[in-house]
């Protein structure tokens, strides 16, 4: 069916969306490399040295570059061990005969509809707040001293926020994919004598793992990313405590206009995001031909 | 998990399920509660949890002291425009893709997705400059531009797939029954693409809507969406919870409300279609 003609019209047709993303990818990622080696402060105009590798040098041994760094992971593998475990609970129970199923569903899934600055506000105000926040109260309630979540700790409290956030959406997926689950199947394995862990382990696991391994590299993508949560709940502090890889670029190149130093760590954030990215495709890979 | 299972599990199912869910919406349920209170009754211990003096004064406060007016309308324009911007320029290619395949659209369509793998952060710096020199900084032209390149492959992605599932013997049959191409594109085409393409416009606008990086980092006052604007209440003179409750309330309604109208199609969109 396909004639020369249609196949020329057709390269036509997707060459604007290929030239676009290829001009989004390239231009601005040479310039971050380009920069990185000079030696380039928004504060000194005019004063663009070549340095080499200085800057990857400097950032690299940064004690602030490996508190980041711990923090980016910790921050990535923590959300997603809460959202997969919590999610294939939380799908397991909706996906039971329940009553008022249309409206739970809603209840569950709303945080991820959130905005990013809302979620985080609201948690560090009205919730986390020492004084005023609702856990202080329940604190006082039950005669225990209030808990100064985000200035004791404020990477698990970005965690738990962020976590609210994804939570809705790992659970949302997996139950798409529990639906799909031929109930003829599970009730074979009843009739084997199979338990309920052993149909779960058997049966239900390996049907779901596709949509886990998916859950888990859409949120990873975002994960990596997270920037507005730590913005405005700590601005990465106290200290470093709080701060990730891609705040930590902001805070360089942004709030201190060190564009040669900010743009060494945009790369290394590059190859990390890259490094990640092989292994995640390798398990997909894995787990869609299957 | 089987159909007929004793009604005192499934009381006990529903009422685990009923907990949770109340206390995983808790947050956003306490968000609107606090917006009708008046700020002393939004920080007064015990909180109350209805017994207070119902009140829209916060909404009508958020308005007159900054223009929220303003940054609601950021915020649709630059969703919506991005999303539209982006299915003009990815449908033709989705289109193509998905019905004249070649031997080289699969890596294209892969290479597309890892466009979305490389994170905003590496660019940040030559965008923030290039922005400042060309005077796009703190405009909607500017953050429309972006998030159409941010979220393109998305939105070329779910295209694609709900492109793939129109058989293509449909066509080949009107054909045969002697329909002209313009004739098969409006009553044989349009029809089965429409769906596709405005869940695809849906959950790009919900995206769109609540983007924050590009948003936080290219806008200061004129063009902040409601994602920055709503920022601007971190600082501790916009401590103000009932305040600060209505603002948020207003920001998140109507995505809100899209989102449980579009759950289904989330699912396939967000997935690709890789989840059933």
């Amino acid at each position: 069916m396909a004639t020369a003609h249609s196949k020329r019209i057709a390269r036509l047709m997707i060459s604007p969306s290929v030239l676009l993303l290829f001009a989004w990818m390239i231009i601005p990622l040479a310039m971050t490399v380009y920069f990185s080696f000079l030696h380039y402060n928004l504060l000194m105009p005019g004063m663009h040295e070549w340095i080499g590798f200085t800057n990857y040098e400097y950032f690299l041994t940064d004690p602030a570059f490996f508190a980041a760094m711990k923090n980016t992971l910790l921050l990535v593998g923590g959300v997603l061990v809460i959202t997969t475990v919590g999610g294939v609970a939380l799908a397991t129970l909706l996906n039971m005969p329940l009553w008022g199923q249309g409206i739970l569903r809603i209840l569950f899934i709303a945080p991820f509809f959130i905005m990013p600055t809302v979620s985080a506000l609201v948690w560090k105000n009205m919730f986390m707040n020492p004084v005023n926040g609702l856990f202080a109260h329940i604190a006082k309630f039950l005669g225990l001293a209030p808990f100064d979540f985000l200035a004791q700790a404020p990477l698990l409290s970005i965690i738990i926020i962020v976590a609210w956030m994804w939570l809705p959406f790992a659970t949302l997926i997996l139950l798409t994919a529990l639906q799909s689950l031929d109930q003829e199947q599970l009730e074979a394995a009843e009739m084997d004598g199979a338990g309920a862990v052993k149909r779960f382990i058997h049966v239900v696991l390996p049907h779901i793992m596709r949509a886990i391994t998916v859950v888990i590299l859409i949120q990873t993508i975002f994960l990596l990313s997270i920037f507005a949560e730590i913005l405005v709940t700590t601005n990465g502090g106290p200290g470093y405590a709080s701060t990730n890889l891609t705040y930590l670029v902001y805070v360089q190149s942004l709030l201190q206009f060190d564009v040669g130093g900010g743009s060494a760590g945009g790369i290394i954030a590059v190859i990390l995001a890259n490094i990640v990215a092989i292994f995640l495709m390798r398990m997909i890979g894995k787990n869609l031909e299957a | 998990m089987a159909r007929d299972i004793p009604i005192s599990r499934k009381a006990l199912f529903s009422a685990l399920a009923w907990i949770i869910g109340i206390l995983i919406f808790f947050p956003i349920f306490w968000t609107i509660l606090t917006s009708f209170k008046t700020e002393l009754e939004a920080i007064a211990s015990p909180p109350a949890l209805f017994n207070f003096h119902w009140t829209l004064e916060n909404y009508v406060e958020v308005q007159s002291r900054s223009n929220y007016f303003l940054h609601f309308a950021n915020s649709v324009i630059i969703s919506l425009g991005s999303t539209i911007l982006g299915l003009i320029i990815a449908i033709p290619g989705a289109w193509a893709m998905a019905f004249v395949p070649g031997k080289r659209t699969n890596g294209t369509l892969m290479w597309m997705l890892s466009t979305k793998m490389l994170p905003p952060v590496g660019v940040l710096i030559p965008i923030y400059l290039i922005f400042r020199d060309t005077g796009l900084l703190d405009t909607r032209t500017g953050l429309v531009i972006v998030l159409t390149l941010i979220n393109l492959p998305i939105i070329i992605w779910m295209l694609y797939t709900y492109f793939k599932e129109i058989p293509g013997e449909i066509l080949e049959a009107a054909r045969m029954d002697g329909a002209s191409l313009k004739a098969e594109i409006i009553h044989v085409l349009t029809p089965m693409a429409v769906p596709g393409i405005a869940s695809t416009l849906l959950l790009n606008v919900i995206l769109a809507w609540n983007e924050a990086f590009w948003t936080l980092n290219l806008t200061a006052a004129k063009a902040a969406p409601l994602t920055a604007f709503i920022a601007s209440y971190s600082s501790p003179e916009g401590l103000f919870y009932a305040k600060l409750s209505a603002a948020s309330t207003m920001a998140i309604a109507p995505i809100l409300i899209l989102g449980w109208f579009s759950q289904k199609q989330l699912v396939r969109g967000l997935t690709f279609g890789a989840v059933k």
